[in-house]
């Protein structure tokens, strides 16, 4: 029960302090293991891995996982529930305020400024994602020196192009993401990707 | 059907088709709660992912929430929210308790090099779609491209490009209004 209090707690204050996504959430899971020995590096790594190849918000799947490894399902549920309580506590604010200044001229002329900039906010992730899916680093040793090089990975490139192509019929406009996501998975796995 | 059940449901399926992080469900939310169901506008999904970016948490999660408590307030917030993380919860459970290398599996890996390749076009599809209610003028467009250069090549954080980019909307916005005035 103590455990799970103090799961909690660890999660509450993740989720307070992590500001900009679930990225932002790994120092404080790092601090995390180092504080209280629940796990280490190495393991954190493997579920930073692990939440990045599942469904679901990464900074949920983080949570989700730390969780379990500690204190098994009912720990994944409390500390899922820890990170997400500040959110919903702030936005619950944050949405009462707008309701009621939404019509004001100067909360119109704020928003006039955020909305570009949190579109190009979501076009510099997709970029962040363009980097890390095509272009892949090559390590290679030159005497003592590790050296990275960016190659494009050109199957990579030509699956999102030919993603880019098909979203763009008219007629396939429509569909759900997920069978592109379904169908670019697929294609991952048959031409090695 | 009940439109709890609606909200739960709706995000849940949000959280299962969500690849790498919040930014990809907003192409899963622009169809599904503004087209579908009209729940909000383009602008509106817009106003949450600011929002989102400079408050605490999760962005999808904090998404979630101001959907929910538009449409059936305080209940209607915390029931989105935990539709959006159920899924992760149990597919997260699963793979923890039975499969201990699932990240190195070649089939995951290769599955998940062709998922992201798809996530990038599905972003950036979002991205040109919320650009036509964002980016309507010439210092939106500056702003825009201030925004993805600061975030994208010098990492700045995002809570400070989203603090800066509303202070500047304000003295242009207000600026403006004053000249009109006078």
């Amino acid at each position: 029960m103590m455990l799970l209090l103090r799961l909690y707690f660890e999660f509450f204050r993740t989720g307070l302090f992590a500001v900009g996504g679930g990225l932002a959430t790994i120092p404080f899971l790092t601090d995390i293991g180092q504080r209280t020995g629940w796990f280490t590096s190495a393991e954190l790594t493997n579920m930073i891995a692990v939440s990045e190849s599942t469904p679901g918000p990464m900074g949920i799947n983080m949570a989700s996982y730390v969780g379990f490894t500690i204190a098994g399902i009912p720990g994944s549920a409390i500390a899922t529930l820890g990170v997400i309580t500040p959110s919903v506590i702030v936005i619950i604010l944050v949405a009462a305020f707008l309701k009621k200044f939404r019509e004001n001229p100067y909360v119109e002329a704020v928003f006039y400024g955020l909305r570009p900039a949190s579109t190009g906010l979501i076009a510099a992730a997709g970029w962040s994602v363009v980097c890390i899916s095509l272009l892949t680093p090559v390590w290679s040793l030159n005497g003592d020196n590790l050296l990275v090089n960016l190659d494009i990975s050109w199957k990579c490139l030509l699956l999102a192009l030919a993603v880019l192509v098909c979203t763009k019929v008219p007629r396939l406009k429509g569909l759900h993401p997920i069978v592109w996501i379904g169908l670019s998975a697929v294609a991952g796995v048959v031409f090695g990707l | 059907m009940n439109i709890y059940l609606e909200l739960f449901l709706t995000f849940a399926q949000a959280g299962v088709c969500t690849f790498g992080g919040g930014y990809a469900m907003l192409p899963i939310l622009q169809r599904e709660i503004v087209n579908k169901r009209s729940w909000a506008t383009d602008e509106e999904l817009a106003d949450y992912y600011a929002i989102g970016q400079c408050t605490p948490g999760v962005i999808a999660v904090n998404t979630a929430t101001f959907v929910g408590v538009k449409l059936k307030g305080v209940p209607g917030g915390i029931v989105a929210t935990l539709g959006v993380v159920f899924p992760s919860v149990v597919i997260i459970t699963i793979i923890a308790a039975f499969l201990q290398n699932f990240a190195h599996l070649p089939v995951v890996v290769h599955a998940f090099a062709g998922i992201r390749a798809c996530v990038c076009v599905l972003i950036f599809n979002a991205v040109l779609k919320l650009k036509k209610s964002s980016v309507i003028d010439l210092p939106t467009t500056v702003i825009f491209l201030a925004t993805f250069l600061l975030s994208a090549l010098w990492g700045v954080s995002p809570a400070i490009v989203v603090l800066i980019a509303g202070i500047v909307g304000l003295v242009i916005k207000r600026a403006g209004k004053g000249a009109q005035k006078r």
